[in-house]
């Protein structure tokens, strides 16, 4: 991916944008009675234009605070992967199909490689290394190493992350619910039959 | 994909003056699992993205008020999520939008996909969203599924030059449930019934929408109108070749009144998804079931009238019969009948 000419802003203001994109002041003026109310000046500190440039992003990745600078373009998946070294989430399809990318945002599973990093500003990422600590695994990882849910593993840390998600949703999930939990996730080894053990090892313990 | 400066408005009045009066240099962002793709894929080559994920109040929340008689009327924002949707308990009265949600691809997709992104994006015909394919839609000069491969396109194909689907499962319940879209622009805002909210797109200046590109949908509102004393019957049937992360390959939502007594069905509409460029009312179908009690009989003359119209390609006319049975079945399911076909 080609880095485009440094400008030295990592945001520009709302001001700086209406001046710099040639917009029309008459549109804004054009707003007709019934439109919502024309642009807050007590807004005008909020930026509200980012980029082309890379930008300074914060937001949390499993409870640590982080920084990375990007460009508007790179997706989460990719920030996480190439600038933070975060590397559990795994780009497979890149097209949100695969589901090996899956990561928590705010406690919802969601697809890493189809949020742009931009858009996580501020949120709480978990990925699957956020399911150990130290040598103590998680429940879902925990109950795939005894079931064998595995084979490659690399499609491993986005069926954890989405169990994971559905279970802090709901801890009294079914196994119905935890199967339709994984449902937007692919395991091209096809150890579905074990991971249908792992689940039902899951409903069993925190149901 | 390109790069491009990110805008994110906090309001959708600061969003409005971001947008041109063409298509384009400028693409709106909400859940980002069409947008994305496009981009990945060149498909859209914007120079801004406007993302909408910034925007709170009404925009992102789902209110009722309780109507006399009536069903509740319900309003969605369109930047509400797939599975706030399939969840709302505020849509309880309306299983044909809600089960029709809750079956959208997987579940990540409906923990980032919203309202406004399933009625808004762009279709799945192969061709165009191949780089490399310059169909109509992309100013090229023919549609090359009607020769092409073609066993996902549509089987309402008279007098359209694309025959792509229309994309959302949304819109079939949203319609026959008789939902109205509010819209604004720089002109102000406008309403209007969902079902002219789309249109069968043949050149690359138009969507599969009729949104202006410089509006923005903002919500969309069920309130039905039962004639006195009825009771809302309403579903949505849809066959898929995947259990779950598919596409349907036909759907139908029904929407009418019951009658208390006679149990006669009125206010009848009937929808099909994903068998035309546009969602498709059946005036012929709905005709067949007025008046008249739910019974296999009927549901089934209902579904045979909503495939009179149907003319395939050369590789899809396995979805005539699997669209007659998906009428009947969502007829069957809106009426109460326990499904004895699974």
């Amino acid at each position: 991916m080609s880095q485009p000419k440094q400008t030295g802003r990592d945001g520009i203001t709302r001001r700086g944008f209406l001046t710099g994109s040639g917009l029309a002041a008459a549109t804004v003026g054009t707003l007709s009675s019934t439109a919502p109310a024309a642009l807050d000046p007590s807004s005008a500190a909020t930026p509200i234009a980012f980029g082309p440039a890379p930008v300074r992003l914060a937001f949390t990745v499993n409870g640590r605070p982080v920084q990375v600078q990007v460009e508007p373009r790179v997706t989460l998946l990719d920030a996480l992967r190439n600038y933070l070294d975060v590397t559990g989430c795994k780009r497979v399809c890149d097209r949100g199909t695969c589901g090996a990318c899956t990561v928590q945002v705010d406690g919802r599973a969601v697809y890493a490689c189809t949020l742009l990093a931009i858009e996580a500003r501020g949120k709480d990422i978990r990925t699957a290394e956020n399911l150990a600590q130290g040598d103590t695994l998680d429940a879902v990882p925990a109950a795939f190493v005894r079931c064998d849910a595995q084979q490659c593993g690399f499609c491993t840390p986005g069926f954890v992350m989405a169990l994971r998600a559905a279970l802090d949703k709901n801890p009294r999930a079914t196994v119905a619910e935890l199967e339709q939990a994984v449902a937007g996730n692919i395991c091209r080894c096809g150890t579905y039959e074990q991971m249908r053990q792992a689940i039902a090892q899951l409903v069993r313990k925190e149901g | 994909m390109n790069n491009f400066t990110y805008y994110q408005p906090q309001s959708v009045a600061q969003a409005l003056p971001l947008l041109e009066n063409r298509w384009g240099r400028v693409e709106l962002l909400a859940g980002g699992t069409d947008l994305l793709d496009r981009l990945k894929e060149y498909v859209s080559t914007p120079e801004r993205i406007v993302s909408l994920t910034a925007i709170e109040g009404p925009f992102r929340e789902i209110s009722a008020i309780p109507q006399a008689g009536q069903p509740p009327k319900v309003t969605i924002g369109a930047g509400v999520r797939l599975v706030d949707i399939a969840e709302s308990k505020l849509l309880a009265p309306y299983p044909a939008l809600t089960t029709a949600a809750a079956q959208i691809a997987g579940p990540q997709i409906r923990n980032m996909g919203t309202l406004g992104g399933s009625l808004c994006q762009r279709n799945r015909c192969w061709y165009f969203r191949d780089t490399h394919i310059q169909c109509l839609l992309k100013g090229g000069r023919k549609c090359y599924a009607h020769e092409g491969e073609n066993q996902f396109h549509a089987i309402f194909t008279q007098g359209h030059p694309c025959v792509i689907v229309h994309p959302s499962t949304l819109a079939p319940p949203l319609i026959a449930l008789g939902a109205t879209a509010q819209i604004v622009s720089p002109r102000g805002n406008r309403e209007l019934p969902l079902e002219k909210m789309f249109q069968a797109p043949s050149k690359p200046d138009q969507r599969e929408h009729t949104l202006a590109p410089d509006e923005i949908l903002l919500s969309v509102t069920v309130a039905p109108n039962l004639p006195p004393g009825t009771r809302l019957a309403n579903a949505s049937y849809e066959v898929k070749q995947k259990v779950t992360s598919d596409w349907p390959l036909v759907q139908a939502a029904v929407a009418f009144a019951i009658e208390p007594g006679s149990q006669r069905a009125r206010n009848v509409r009937i929808v099909l998804g994903h068998v035309a460029p546009t969602p498709l009312l059946s005036p012929e179908a709905a005709q067949e079931l007025e008046g008249k009690v739910v019974t296999e009989a009927t549901a089934a003359t209902a579904a045979a009238a909503a495939i009179q119209g149907a003319r395939p390609l050369s590789q899809n006319g396995y979805k005539v019969p699997m669209l007659k049975a998906a009428v009947k079945r969502a007829i069957l399911l809106a009426a109460g009948f326990k499904p004895d076909w699974e």
